[in-house]
């Protein structure tokens, strides 16, 4: 009788690729729930839209790269990429705008390095600030939050979508901008007459980070990824913030929770700055990459042209990962100093 | 509460312990045949002391050890050696290798056991010389000869003994059950164990998933110094460095031993060992192993007699061949595929897990690593598999070393882990291979390097040497030719120096040769020698006195008889060692001959020094002219012969030098005569 010959382990864990994929497809629910209260169908008509170029896009990769299409499509990581991207981008981008940043991310950013887990960059990114460099205006133009304006319904979401010239769509500046541009009034002032912000920062934005720190607080239950990232990330930037803050002056750069509530700061913690490819990979190294992130979000939010600066700051820290983790190696069982050696 | 310290990473795979606890230990009773590998250690392989078709008793000898690193083997049952062969065994790598083949007789007759050890009276090298006989070796997957672990050097002073009840793997129950079943005997091998090795502090470390063996030995070893330890389960505890840390918080220098940091770890299984070979005098014969998976109808544990067949071992606990897929001998982390049924338990065999395929379903295949890191989290080493992977695949051994690979203990957490299906311990384990591979080959090289320096340097050495000597004999042939030319003689060699030399030099060769009984050989023909001389100058005595018709001629004369009578017994004597001793017998002719040899050519010199001068010229003359004639015959026979060249123009060259010789000795005669 044949046996047969495999090496050990012969038992494995309950881990796959695609249930860590699916697992943070559904932590970003809560988030686009919010945001689809707040800014309407917009979000979700993105979703859909950037979904279905993708899968085509990652289809195209692989048959030019002559892999097997199914096993690899269903590994997710298209979508997680796309509802990334489709999260990132303004409610009620015209469909191009969209299909460029898929295309971007998911061709340039990550087949051109050789698919799933080798991109140095975060494919989501990656198409996002190439959008934001080619098309400034139509990726600062955010629709103004439930409350303030009447929100489109779903047909005015596709119509803006897929026949953007019909669509005549209202938008407003964002917290952060307000913020930004300010510079005569107190930011107890600020929040009092300034329409957009709300209790605790801006209105609607304050809601949706909450909603993603939802999401991702499951996933690091779900042990999808570790804390060390994300609260380094976060705690840099409150940090900063508060250091900064001057007790709200006219040339405040806004309090500390403020900051963590605003823009896509908690989406940018627990959803991008989590990605593991990208990221460094040691315990130690993953403290030093997230506050890093955390000190380069706050400078450019602050100092830079550019009113939120999550994929900038990520993009930049991405060069420096694999140098973080030359520099921040475990120290091995029974050895006596630190792996610091190149 | 003993302050209790754990180690990075580690994971909870499901435990699947229950099914093989749910029944006592059973006798897996005798199989027909028993296959014992020489091997069962880690180690030299033993060297057997019995031939095929001998009758061997239970517990006898079979294969002793080679070396301190090696255990020896001995007969589980009665029966018949049948064969001592190559026969395949279970080893990762398919190997075969020397096994000794016992057909049982089903008597299960004991040999005569070595009486019991009252330790506490022994000397440490006593227990340690029983334990080494007995053929124990770490019972608990790594084999290491334990005489050879627990002989530790004076000086290293161990201040902790570590009892590894652990058992960390999944399935496997084997040291559960005995711990349960047995705790009396564990605590009694244990005071061994102390009384041998005199640790600072002994601790039985047990996972707090085993409550019954925790209690057990808890209450077992009541009353003494010994510390029955439970910590919270994780894999791979059991893992020596592990548990080392779990226990004292210190670890293991990389490369080094746990002795290095005064601990010393021993298995259950193996003190269960040292306590039948010390009070019973019982050598290892048997062991506990599980049988489990979901393969098998009625898991649990078996007292089995190594050597048994795995077929015959599963049978006995319901083996549903059509169920199962692949057999894992160990558990299903760290446990190897064995390749055949038929290949033996050996002393290592803590369990076999037959499981059905959905139990342990074959690997998926493996996707991109998507650095996810839980591999790093999850490793016991703190090793960063994810950046291994990475090297191992690009071959990047250097980075490898440098990234600790050889402080990875293949316990498989990574795997386990990995989201992708990678088989990373796979990686690690042929990375390991090829850069062990290499620095074998690069030793090689690096040895037949300096073997080849080293002849280089001899030849040149030989040649310089040969030159030096080639000089040194020129020099001298010059000047012997000066010398000859001033004292006008011809320039032959001395006749009877060479006789004297040609005999020194046979006499050496013969005194080589012949070694054996030498010296006393020597101490007779002195004896001889003396006495002889002593004869002689008797006689010479009793002539003088003959001649002087002396008074004392009587009493000489019985002198020289009873110096006749001594000379004749050492001669005897001397005959007497001879026969034994061919090469004396052989080699005395020799040296009578060379001493014949110095006394012809001395009688020829005397001769010719009372020759007168026209004598000696003829007696030259008549000599060359011999020498050309024989020199002539001898080119004749080369030339029809076709002889070499060289040879040819030797000869010719030497009839030349003859011819000129007997014409100056001609030359010479005349003037002789004339004298």
């Amino acid at each position: 009788m044949a046996l047969l010959r495999v090496t050990s382990p012969h038992a494995h864990g309950p881990a796959s690729t695609q249930r860590v994929m699916q697992k943070v497809l559904l932590a970003t629910i809560p988030g686009v729930v919010v945001m689809t209260h707040f800014f309407g169908f917009g979000t979700i008509v993105n979703l859909i839209w950037a979904c279905i170029v993708a899968l085509g896009c990652e289809a195209l990769a692989l048959k030019l790269r002559k892999r097997p299409i199914l096993p690899y499509l269903n590994d997710y990581s298209a979508l997680v990429t796309a509802t990334l991207l489709a999260i990132s981008l303004p409610p009620y981008s015209p469909w191009w705008l969209i299909a460029v940043g898929v295309t971007c991310s998911i061709l340039l950013a990550k087949h051109l390095y050789g698919g799933l887990g080798y991109n140095p960059f975060n494919p989501a990114m990656v198409g996002y600030v190439v959008l934001l460099i080619s098309f400034p205006i139509q990726m600062t133009s955010w629709a103004p939050p439930r409350g303030l304006e009447q929100v489109p319904t779903l047909f005015d979401a596709f119509k803006a979508c897929f026949w953007p010239v019909a669509y005549d769509g209202v938008t407003m500046a964002t917290p952060l901008d307000v913020l930004k541009q300010n510079n005569s009034q107190l930011i107890e002032d600020l929040y009092r007459t300034t329409p957009q912000f709300g209790s605790m920062a801006g209105v609607g934005w304050e809601w949706v980070n909450l909603a993603f720190l939802l999401g991702g607080a499951w996933l690091l239950y779900q042990r999808v990824f570790t804390w060390h990232a994300p609260v380094a990330m976060l705690i840099a930037l409150a940090l900063l913030a508060a250091i900064f803050y001057d007790g709200g002056s006219s040339a405040s750069a806004g309090s500390p929770l403020f900051h963590l509530l605003s823009g896509a700061t908690m989406f940018g913690a627990f959803f991008i700055v989590t990605d593991p490819v990208t990221s460094a990979v040691s315990v130690r190294g993953r403290l030093v990459y997230g506050a890093m992130i955390g000190v380069l979000l706050y400078t450019i939010r602050v100092r830079g042209n550019y009113p939120d600066a999550v994929a900038f700051a990520v993009l930049i820290m991405n060069f420096a990962a694999p140098f973080i983790d030359n520099y921040t190696r475990p120290r091995t069982y029974g050895h006596a100093g630190g792996g610091s050696k190149g | 509460m003993r302050k209790l310290f754990t180690f990075h990473g580690g994971i909870h795979p499901p435990e699947n312990k229950s099914q093989s606890l749910a029944q006592p230990i059973r006798e897996a009773g005798i199989p027909s045949h028993l296959i014992l590998p020489l091997s069962q250690h880690i180690g030299a392989p033993a060297k057997p002391v019995v031939t095929v078709g001998e009758r061997v008793l239970k517990g006898q000898l079979l294969a002793s050890a080679r070396g301190t690193v090696s255990a020896a083997v001995h007969a589980p049952t009665s029966g018949v050696v049948e064969a001592i062969e190559d026969r395949q065994i279970a080893h990762p790598s398919g190997l075969t290798t020397m096994c000794i083949v016992l057909a049982s007789d089903g008597k299960d007759e004991w040999i005569t056991l070595a009486p019991t050890l009252n330790y506490l009276e022994c000397q440490p090298e006593e227990i340690v010389a029983r334990i080494q006989a007995a053929g124990i070796a770490g019972m608990g997957g790594a084999g290491f000869p334990t005489a050879a672990k627990v002989n530790t050097p004076p000086e290293r002073k161990v201040e902790t003994l570590i009892i590894n009840g652990t058992e960390c793997e999944p399935y496997i129950t084997a040291d559960d059950i005995l711990m349960q079943e047995r705790p009396q005997q564990i605590i009694a091998g244990v005071k061994i164990l102390q009384h041998l090795l005199q640790p600072g502090e002994t601790l039985i470390g047990i996972e707090d998933n085993k409550p019954e063996a925790i209690a057990a030995l808890q209450t077992a070893a009541e009353g003494s110094d010994i510390e029955v330890v439970s910590f919270p389960t994780k894999y791979p505890s059991g893992g020596e460095k592990q548990l080392i840390e779990i226990l004292t918080g210190k670890q293991v220098p990389s490369g080094g031993l746990p002795l290095d940091i005064g601990v010393i770890c021993q298995n259950i299984g193996s003190v269960v060992a040292v306590e039948d070979a010390i009070t019973l005098g019982q050598p290892l014969i048997s062991r506990i192993t599980t049988v489990t998976g979901e393969a098998v109808t009625s898991p649990g544990n078996f007292q089995v007699l190594l050597g048994t067949p795995m077929r015959f071992l599963l049978e006995q606990a319901g083996y549903l061949t059509e169920k199962n897929e692949r057999l894992v001998m160990g558990g299903p982390m760290m446990g190897f595929a064995v390749p055949d049924l038929d290949v033996p338990i050996v002393k290592t065999t803590n369990c076999l897990l037959a499981p059905t395929p959905s139990e342990l379903p074959n690997p998926a295949p493996a996707q991109a690593c998507i650095r996810c890191g839980l591999c790093e989290q999850a490793c016991p080493a703190s090793l960063l598999p994810q950046q291994m992977f990475w090297f191992a695949q690009g071959k990047e051994f250097e980075k490898l070393e440098q990234h600790n690979l050889f402080d990875c203990i293949e316990c498989g957490a990574c795997s386990w882990v990995c989201p992708s299906n990678i088989p990373l311990v796979q990686y690690y384990r042929a990375s390991k291979s090829e850069i062990l591979f290499a620095r074998q080959e690069h030793k090689k090289a690096e040895q037949s390097r300096i073997r080849f320096e080293a002849r280089q340097q001899r030849l040149e050495r030989g040649e310089a040497e040969k030159a030096a000597k080639r000089a040194a004999r020129k020099q001298a042939a010059e000047q012997r030719a000066r010398d000859t030319s001033a004292t006008g003689q011809t320039g032959e060699d001395d006749p009877v120096q060479a006789a004297i030399d040609r005999a020194k030099a046979k006499k050496a060769a013969q005194q080589a040769a012949g070694s054996s009984s030498e010296s006393e050989k020597q101490r007779l023909e002195d004896n001889v020698a003396s006495i002889r001389q002593r004869l002689e100058k008797a006689n010479q005595k009793l002539t003088q006195a003959e001649a002087e018709n002396s008074e004392h001629v009587d009493a000489l004369r019985s002198g020289v008889d009873k110096t006749r009578a001594k000379l004749e017994a050492a001669e005897q004597a001397l005959a007497a060692l001879s026969p034994g001793d061919k090469d004396k017998v052989e080699a005395e002719p020799p040296v009578d001959a060379a001493a014949a040899a110095i006394a012809k050519a001395m009688a020829a010199r005397t001769a010719k020094a009372e020759l007168d001068p026209a004598e000696q010229a003829k007696e030259k003359l008549r000599a060359l002219e011999l020498r050309l004639q024989k020199t002539r015959d001898r080119l004749t026979q080369s030339r029809s012969e076709d002889a070499d060249e060289k040879v040819i123009e030797a000869l010719e060259a030497s009839i030349h030098r003859l011819q000129d010789k007997i014409t100056t000795a001609k030359a010479d005669l005349p003037t002789a005569e004339a004298d």
